[in-house]
């Protein structure tokens, strides 16, 4: 099952759409609350970053019956250094971005405490893909 | 206690989502940090914050938060009572601040 999610950068109030509609999918598939809710943690944080960061931005979700796996691709400044943007308190927000609560350099670790894969490639000035995998059941990893 | 019951004990304002009042709270988070909430925050809590952009619904939504409670006298932004009435989210209000409003229902979910 997949699905397809436009993201505008800037623009606050799509974010967190993509993550509610998974979220309803995943509770359809009778997915383990808990996993639900690790997954759409992720996702949440993965669309602020593109609409806090980037131009524009996809979210595809691919649903199979053990595992969902999530590539956020945007057109964006990139990742000048992966390593520092995944330390818990290092953001690059802006002011504004700052004031809504969010830029307090929490949402990469968020993403990869809350999923069993992440993965980050990233290009300056041209964007950055995120893919996160995670299986709906423990005994798959 | 249910949502309802905070309501009436501490005279709070419902913006909106009153199908969500009968509710029970399971406990409560204080913060306007939205990851901080994200990563803290579960079914049923009460999240007290001064924040009132519409992320404020995504992340209740998300996390099947019990109701928000906007603090300092605050409003909903248009927006986000727009949305808080389509997820039926309880967006609530208090003319208190933060850290009071947090030590009395703090308070009432002991005596609970």
């Amino acid at each position: 099952m997949q699905f397809r999610f436009e993201l505008e950068g800037g623009n606050f109030s799509k974010a967190g759409y993509a993550s509610s509609q998974i979220k309803k999918v995943l509770k359809q598939l009778s997915v383990d609350p808990r996993i639900i809710k690790r997954v759409v943690v992720a996702l949440y944080e993965a669309e602020v970053n593109v609409v806090a960061h980037a131009w524009r931005g996809t979210v595809l979700a691919d649903i199979e019956a053990d595992r969902i796996s999530l590539l956020l691709q945007d057109e964006g400044p990139g990742i000048p250094d992966i390593g520092q943007a995944m330390q818990e308190g290092f953001s690059t927000a802006s002011a504004a971005v700052r004031e809504m609560g969010f830029g307090a350099g929490m949402g990469l670790p968020n993403m990869k405490k809350n999923v069993d894969e992440l993965t980050i490639e990233s290009k300056v000035g041209e964007g950055t893909v995120v893919r996160m995998l995670t299986y709906f059941s423990a005994n798959d990893r | 206690m249910k949502v309802s019951d905070l309501v009436r004990e501490l005279n709070l304002t419902v913006f909106c989502g009153e199908a969500g009042l009968d509710a029970e709270i399971s406990g409560g988070y204080t913060s306007d940090l939205l990851s901080d909430v994200m990563g803290h925050i579960d079914e049923g809590m009460l999240w007290i914050t001064m924040q009132t952009h519409q992320n404020i619904v995504a992340v209740a939504t998300l996390k099947d938060a019990a109701a928000v409670l906007i603090v300092n006298g605050a409003s909903p932004d248009e927006e986000t009572l727009d949305k808080g009435k389509e997820e039926n989210v309880p967006l609530l209000g208090t003319p208190l601040s933060a850290f009071e409003v947090t030590g009395k229902i703090y308070r009432l979910l002991q005596q609970a």
